[in-house]
């Protein structure tokens, strides 16, 4: 009787993984948000002790992953290209094509196919910025693994 | 009386539709899960892997386990996105992990001019097999190890998994295969 029990747990358990990923992976999911780089928009108190009860969620939507379409102003969701477990938060600012003024240099560069310029909206006191440089806008120059997810709701 | 009997009938009818629906619904869930985590099978197309992959026709296994745990080394044959374009997957070789240093021939038709570079941190350098006709990370630098989705266990040369050729863990032997002909070609040359 008990073996019968823990099989049905576990059957259930693992169809509801199941079911889960692969709603996640498709259609969308909630994930929380840490840090300031995004401060004004996403979690607006700057309260970093109690971090976990505070931080704002999101709900990434993944339809726009079909096609690939993004437009200015989107906030995304990517993997870090200089560490492929973090996730970053930023808003798109440039998209391919666009001709973007790069920050330390009086120099234009002209976005590559697949790739976008990402910035975060609080350019100055930012755990972000602070470790990749005075801007936040800058990743390594652009960011490659930015057509990863796209956000087009945010619930606080 | 005998709407109440047929109630009943429609009511097990439904119940009956909805649970062959959640069964389908289940097994796509699987499916989708199988091929995104764990393997997958892919068409290779295109000559940048000659020797190794044919030009068509071949269909390899990629397993998803190991690039999610990071233990993709040297050698290890991978399917990347594209980063010029990420609806295409393009199938490369691991040259060179971050902190690296590779030397590759910028244009090996042409001229024997090499360069070097360090693999940023994070990234990944992939080459194809065949250098002469490859878009790889001479041509669009380094990769982030994000954009790797896979690494290839075996191929096939034949429809139903026939001539299967296993890609050993161990492809350091054949990294060295690499670099002694390019010594000895730099020798030549």
């Amino acid at each position: 009787m008990g073996s019968r029990f823990l099989w049905d747990v576990t059957k259930k358990v693992f169809t509801g993984g199941l079911i889960g990923l692969t709603i996640s992976d498709r259609y969308g999911s909630f994930e929380a948000v840490r840090g300031l780089s995004m401060h004004p928009t996403l979690n607006p108190s700057p309260n970093t002790f109690l971090g976990l009860l505070t931080d704002d969620r999101v709900l990434v939507t993944k339809f726009c992953l079909e096609k690939y379409k993004f437009a200015h102003g989107d906030i995304v969701v990517f993997r870090s290209p200089s560490n492929y477990k973090e996730k970053e938060v930023k808003r798109i600012i440039g998209l391919p094509g666009d001709l973007i003024n790069m920050p330390n240099a009086y120099d234009t560069l002209m976005i590559p196919e697949g790739h976008c310029w990402v910035e975060g909206d609080n350019s100055s006191s930012s755990l972000d910025s602070r470790s990749f440089g005075p801007r936040t806008c800058t990743m390594p120059s652009y960011v490659k693994k930015s057509f990863k997810s796209c956000t087009s709701m945010v619930i606080s | 009386m005998v709407l109440v009997r047929n109630l009943q009938q429609w009511k097990s009818l439904a119940k009956e539709a909805v649970d062959q629906t959640m069964l389908v619904a289940k097994f796509f869930c699987l499916l989708h899960v199988t091929d995104k985590y764990v393997i997958s099978s892919i068409l290779v197309q295109g000559p940048s892997m000659y020797p190794t992959l044919n030009h068509t026709g071949d269909v390899i296994l990629v397993e998803k386990i190991s690039t999610k745990l990071g233990k993709v080394g040297p050698g290890d044959i991978v399917i990347v996105r594209a980063p010029d374009n990420p609806r295409k997957t393009i199938t490369k070789r691991v040259l060179g992990m971050e902190g690296d240093c590779v030397s590759f021939l910028v244009d090996p038709a042409h001229s024997e001019c090499t360069k070097s570079i360090v693999v940023p941190k994070g990234h990944v350098w992939v080459q194809g097999d065949n250098v002469y006709a490859s878009v790889d990370s001479r041509y669009f630098g380094p990769v982030p190890y994000a954009l790797v989705q896979g690494k290839v266990m075996c191929r096939s040369t034949r429809f139903p998994l026939l001539d299967l050729t296993l890609f050993s863990a161990g492809c350091a032997d054949l990294i060295l295969v690499v670099a002694t002909e390019c010594t000895t070609a730099r020798i030549f040359i």
